[in-house]
């Protein structure tokens, strides 16, 4: 009886804040500022030719750095709860599947460098590719080609970190032109894409990395 | 009414439901998936509001792009804790806290 | 400096170095970490005071992160209330990672990623500190959320795991009210630029402003621990190691009261001002309390936990204030006292727990005895929790009660007075036990000096800050 009336007091309280809110968002006028202008006049000295991704990796990449940086503290807060467990050894799945992984893998690499190749001046990018990368990762998992993970070693470790220690040391070396991560629009096309690379590789890891890690025994 | 106001509406009724979700859940996984749906909400009042005139503005789009892989760390942090919990106690609800 | 050399802006390096040392420590793999950690607190410690020293003489800073500048580009500006905040914060870390290095003890499972999550956490607050731009700001709030709950679960039982991901969706659930929040002033303004946003929002603010203001405030309350929404605080803090606890209490739950006071002041200061008696309605509720619970508490760190929702009601209580300087400066020098103290105060109950193996205030029989340099560090941190002369509590809670009566609300002198009298019960409860005979049959196990004496510094530390108070009051005079 009381988690009923719990239940319908907040469900209330939910239904009376939609109607506040949508009155609300019906009322408004236009906005006194449209940043579509900016974005659009600035264009040509991002170094892509992508709106998304000019905002993505120029005109906001600081909030991208950061953004890596909070996967990484996730990853490093998984690592610290899971702590070190021993991985059972991974069951094989019907044949059929295997092969099916074997040859999916080769085609999702693919795609994942043609999305990084592509974010430049469509619907695409780092985070794209990184993902489908993971992907192919967790799907060799998933039918037993590819074992869980126990703890990261050095090699892993530098893999995981090294696109955000490229996108750190560039934004600390744009310093001389001025403030941190400004491009200078020549190099920043250049720039971008060194980035991007970097972080489709560790982003695929640190991706595959949360998946893979928590992939073990429970009451190990 | 445009398109982009749609799912502002939408975004609004998801937050919600999402924030009802993780206030009246106790299974650990359904309340990890109603934060989710918060966040989602917020995602496409983010976008909705902004594009209420239907053009494609990229500055919302690129704050939601990072704002997913934002709950993308989140989520996967929440389902760490969650499994730890349930290898320790068997539970997928919160245990009552206790000063002893 | 900051036009003529920025390849040297202190602002921009308070967040690139504990970004570098923190990456470093991931790399160079589990449990390491400690010296760069030590030598990166030291030179941001440094940048801090260089940063405080400008902008005290008047000046402000910032940073145009990649030169195009607000709306387009992100700003990262600094003020005297942020100048403020980067050296509490800068200033706290370091004594409590020379502390951290000690108790760590090789292998021990919970200080396996310590230090790389310490650096992105601080790395987090400083960028929060500086940030001009709504939705940055809420980036670095994830960033440290995420890192205080990795923190608070690290190699912990199942109460620690459970108290994690009770904080986790408290600050998650902080931090979705406070982008929606965000998502709404950009639908209603089209910017999340806090200097474009300050001459738009207007007395005759859209209801959508009303509603951002609202839940932004909320989400950041929670995140806060402001009573009735401080729930999580006490088995997250109270759980966690020493060293995280001290972090926790001091520093993370303070960014988001700066946050609050930023928007307040800042681009929101035409809707929020609204709700200034139920801020501080909740911060005497607070103190209540959690004075109450502390004084009933039976773990230490518990007791200590109970506190900081006590202590953190205090902020609150400037909110109807805001109208003289003084409730700023006030606020400000509580931060300091708090921060200080409660970083001492829970680094000395981590040596109390080590030495007697046992979180407990029960056990603390015999401890001055044999614990005297921790004993009397706990003692001068419970000092500035009660606001006794000299301490900077006294400063701050003086100033509060100045404030009140000069505008004529007497009822928040009365709260502040009744809270430093609750605070010397539960402060003197642990004092005496502490005083007890030990039982015969107990025995102590050795604790590194490093411990008991940077616990030490952090607790003398918040007590003389209350004799220069001043210059460090003149600060937050330069809010812009």
């Amino acid at each position: 009886m009381k988690r009923r009336v719990l239940v319908a007091f907040v469900l209330t309280l939910a239904l009376a804040f939609v109607f506040l809110l949508a009155g609300a968002m019906l009322d408004l006028g236009p906005t006194t500022i449209d940043l579509r202008a900016p974005v659009a006049a600035h264009l040509a000295q991002s170094g892509v030719t992508h709106p998304v991704t000019a905002v993505l990796l120029n005109y906001r990449g600081y909030d991208t750095l950061l953004e890596i940086a909070v996967l990484l503290v996730a990853l490093l807060a998984l690592l610290a709860v899971v702590g070190d467990a021993p991985v059972p050894p991974s069951r094989a799945a019907h044949p059929v599947l295997q092969t099916l992984a074997r040859l999916a893998t080769p085609l999702m690499i693919v795609v994942a460098v043609y999305l990084l190749w592509a974010g430049a001046f469509r619907p695409g990018g780092a985070f794209q590719a990184g993902a489908v990368l993971a992907a192919a990762a967790v799907l060799l998992h998933l039918v037993g080609l590819q074992p869980g993970w126990s703890r990261p070693r050095l090699g892993l470790r530098i893999g995981l970190a090294a696109g955000f220690v490229l996108f750190l040391a560039v934004a600390t070396g744009l310093l001389t032109q001025g403030s941190l991560l400004q491009y200078p629009p020549a190099a920043a096309g250049v720039l971008i894409l060194l980035i991007e690379s970097g972080l489709t590789v560790s982003l695929a890891l640190i991706l595959a990395s949360l998946f893979l890690f928590l992939s073990r025994e429970e009451g190990a | 009414m445009s398109t982009g106001f749609v799912f502002a509406l939408a975004g609004a009724v998801l937050f919600s439901l999402g924030v009802a979700g993780v206030v009246l859940i106790g299974h650990l996984l359904r309340r990890i998936l109603a934060f989710n749906l918060m966040g989602s909400g917020a995602f496409l009042v983010l976008v909705g509001l902004a594009q209420r005139q239907d053009v494609a503005d990229p500055v919302p789009q690129a704050m939601v792009l990072t704002g997913i892989v934002v709950a993308v760390a989140a989520t996967a942090l929440a389902l760490a804790l969650v499994r730890k919990l349930h290898a320790l106690t068997g539970q997928l609800g919160l245990p009552g806290d206790v000063d002893e | 400096m900051s036009m003529s050399e920025p390849l040297f802006d202190p602002l921009a390096w308070l967040i690139l170095l504990p970004l570098a040392w923190a990456t470093l420590a991931f790399v160079l793999g589990p449990g390491r970490g400690a010296w760069p950690a030590i030598a990166g607190l030291a030179t941001q410690c440094w940048l801090a005071l260089d940063l405080a020293q400008k902008v005290g003489a008047g000046g402000t800073a910032a940073h145009v992160v990649g030169g195009w500048g607000a709306p387009l580009g992100i700003d990262l500006a600094v003020d005297g209330l942020s100048a403020a905040m980067l050296l509490l914060t800068q200033a706290v870390a370091l004594p409590l990672a020379i502390y951290a290095r000690s108790y760590f003890k090789p292998g021990d499972p919970a200080g396996t990623w310590f230090w790389p999550l310490t650096g992105f956490l601080i790395a987090g607050l400083n960028a929060l500190f500086v940030s001009a731009d709504l939705f940055n700001l809420y980036v670095t709030l994830e960033l440290v959320g995420l890192a205080a709950v990795g923190l608070v679960a690290a190699g912990g039982g199942a109460q620690q795991v459970a108290a994690a991901l009770r904080y986790l969706f408290a600050t998650l659930v902080g931090s979705g009210a406070y982008l929606l929040g965000v998502a709404l002033i950009y639908g209603a303004y089209g910017t999340v630029s806090i200097a474009t946003l300050l001459p738009l929002v207007t007395d005759d603010a859209p209801r959508l402003a009303w509603i951002a203001g609202g839940l932004m405030v909320a989400g950041l309350m929670l995140k806060t621990a402001l009573f009735p929404f401080h729930f999580w605080l006490p088995p997250a803090h109270g759980g966690a190691p020493a060293p995280v606890s001290a972090l926790l209490s001091a520093l993370v739950v303070k960014a988001s009261f700066y946050l609050i006071l930023r928007l307040w002041l800042g681009p929101l200061q035409a809707v929020l001002p609204a709700f200034a008696w139920l801020m501080a309605l909740l911060g005497a509720a607070a103190i209540f309390w959690g004075s109450w619970q502390a004084i009933r508490a039976v773990k230490l760190k518990r007791l200590i936990a109970y506190s900081t929702v006590a202590q953190l009601g205090y902020l609150f209580l400037i909110f109807p204030l805001l109208a003289a300087p003084g409730a700023i400066h006030a606020g400000v020098m509580q931060v300091f006292a708090h921060g200080l103290a409660k970083a001492g105060m829970f680094a000395a109950a981590g040596v109390l727990i080590k030495a007697t193996g046992q979180d407990t205030v029960a056990g603390l029989a015999g401890a001055v005895e044999r614990l005297p340099v921790t004993m009397f560090a706990f003692g001068l941190a419970g000092m500035t929790l009660m606001g006794l002369p000299p301490s900077s509590g006294f400063l701050a809670k003086w100033q509060i009660i100045e404030a009140a009566l000069a505008q004529g609300h007497w009822i928040i002198a009365a709260v502040v007075l009744a809270g430093g009298l609750l605070a010397a019960v539960y402060v003197l409860r642990v004092l005496r036990q502490a005083f007890l005979m030990a039982p015969a049959s107990a025995t102590l196990a050795p604790v590194p000096r490093t411990l008991e004496w940077s616990a030490f510094a952090l607790a003398a530390a918040s007590v003389l800050l209350g004799l220069r108070g001043v210059e460090l009051m003149q600060l937050p005079g330069a809010v812009t």
